[in-house]
């Protein structure tokens, strides 16, 4: 059972030993609109917290993903590149971007949980 | 923009009642897509009809003894040739033969309607009345709304709750009495699909959008979908595509200027706008279609093969039509011939495009 976590630029990760699963949150979907194309980092590739990892296009623009936890790419979904749409419709579960493994455990326990993210949320409205 | 967005169309209320995100544009609070998005309401006005909401954009009307001949002193457009009736796009040059916006003029019966975009009537008006105010009245608008209903259905719909509009050929007005208020009523739009304009009171569009929206087939279509859909047809953004660095022969829109015109040469920037005709201007607007599924948007470097920029992307994003990205933008002349390969440098990373003939989605107007 992995325990998930959430950035303030509404990415969440889901922790599963040292792999963490990043996607975008249902929130970000809905402001993002309609996505029609997910820039994917090159598997290997390595991130520090906070550095910009993704792109997601939506019909409108183009927004950022960044990297919530330092790690390295171990995989990214496959699935995107046919059907970027998948973001707009399962944001949380198949619509995840990529996998990192994570470098630094206090990263993600210094991450929002799901209450904390929620009021998060319900504060920018 | 730093635009608040303070200001609201008689039909602000009925977009927030549907759940419309609202945006400022042009100073205005607009719908910037309705609950369904952007790829449903852009699929939908293609496949059936669309309503959209234009009452930010100025509705002018110009008064007075010979309005033609004052404002054919401020446009390259053949006013004179138009039937009462008659509509025809223009633009208002600068003496650089730059744009200074780009305008729907109707000729009506008592005088000269001009459709301004949003984020220029303020100087628009500014700009007719120093040029015409000694000779014309240049009244704006201010109370009417300006509905757009658009698609293959759109025709078949608006019959039905306004009988006599069907039989209006493409770009001609005609006022209709609707319950003893004067409508005018047009078959255009920026969308390349069939489709109607409606200018009617203010206080009368809420009802009106109800009503429509209340036929089978129509839902409302937010700015959004209203960018897509006029990126897909290949028709210009002012700001954008077009400016005042901008000219028509440039922006491909020598057809805009009537032969009349061009032998009078008398409008603003004709010297330099005629000598782009005939010598051929020294870049040019062009349709770009991304190799790749990355959109490029407005702002892209476009280079060429030795990687020298040849040219920039003015608007660009997916058409959703077309199943993929879409752009336009500017190019030297050398490289806008169709099918003529370019780099789009997106996030740093060179990516390969091609020049299309525009549209990237066939106009469907009727004849």
């Amino acid at each position: 059972m992995s325990d998930v976590k959430f950035t303030e630029e509404h990415e969440w990760v889901a922790l599963d030993g040292d792999i963490g699963t990043v996607g975008i949150t249902d929130y970000a979907q809905d402001q993002l609109g309609d996505v029609v194309y997910v820039e994917l980092p090159a598997v290997g590739a390595e991130f520090t917290k906070g550095e910009q990892a993704a792109v997601v296009e939506s019909v409108k623009a183009a927004s950022e993903i960044y990297a919530p936890v330092s790690g390295a790419v171990v995989e990214v979904n496959p699935a995107l590149s046919d059907n970027p749409a998948l973001v707009n419709e399962s944001a949380m579960t198949d619509g995840w971007f990529f996998k990192l493994r994570i470098q630094e455990p206090s990263e993600f326990d210094e991450l929002m949980d799901e209450t904390a993210y929620a009021t998060f949320v319900e504060d920018l409205d | 923009m730093a635009s608040k967005g303070n200001k609201r169309t008689p039909l602000y209320d009925f977009h927030v009642e549907l759940g419309a995100k609202i945006v400022a544009f042009a100073d205005y609070a607009m719908p910037v897509q309705y609950p369904t998005g952007i790829l449903t309401e852009h699929n939908h006005t293609r496949d059936a009809a669309g309503l959209f909401d234009v009452s930010h954009m100025g509705q002018v009307t110009i008064r007075g003894a010979d309005p033609i001949t004052a404002l054919e002193t401020l446009v390259p457009a053949d006013i004179r040739s138009l039937p009462i009736g008659g509509m025809r796009y223009t633009m208002l040059t600068n003496e650089q033969g730059g744009i200074l916006d780009d305008l729907i003029v109707t000729r009506l019966a008592d005088g000269i309607g001009v459709i301004v975009n949003a984020a220029c009537k303020d100087a628009d008006l500014a700009h007719l009345r120093a040029q015409l105010g000694s000779r014309c009245d240049v009244e704006l608008d201010d109370d009417r709304a300006l509905l757009a209903l658009q698609g293959p259905k759109a025709a078949v719909i608006l019959d039905r709750l306004v009988p006599g509009v069907a039989e209006l050929s493409f770009m001609t007005v005609r006022a209709f009495d609707v319950a003893g208020s004067v409508w005018r009523i047009s078959r255009s739009g920026y969308t390349g699909e069939d489709g109607f304009e409606i200018s009617l009171p203010g206080g009368e569009a809420a009802n009106f959008a109800r009503r429509l929206l209340e036929q089978p087939d129509v839902a409302p279509i937010g700015l959004g979908a209203r960018d897509s859909l006029r990126l897909e047809a290949g028709l210009c953004l002012y700001g954008h595509d077009i400016d005042e660095t901008t000219t028509p022969v440039e922006a491909g829109l020598r057809w805009t200027i009537g032969k009349r015109r061009r032998d009078e040469a008398n409008f603003p920037g004709a010297p330099v706008v005629l000598a782009q005709i005939s010598q051929g201007p020294k870049r040019r607007r062009i349709g770009i279609r991304p190799d790749g599924p990355a959109p490029a948007r407005e702002g892209t470097v476009i280079e060429e093969e030795s990687g020298k920029t040849v040219g920039q992307i003015t608007s660009g994003g997916f058409g959703p039509a077309v199943g993929g990205p879409v752009a336009m933008g500017y190019v030297e002349s050398s490289m806008a011939e169709e099918g003529c390969p370019l780099g789009l440098v997106v996030r740093g990373k060179r990516r390969e495009a091609h020049v299309i003939k525009l549209p990237f989605v066939p106009h469907k107007y009727i004849k």
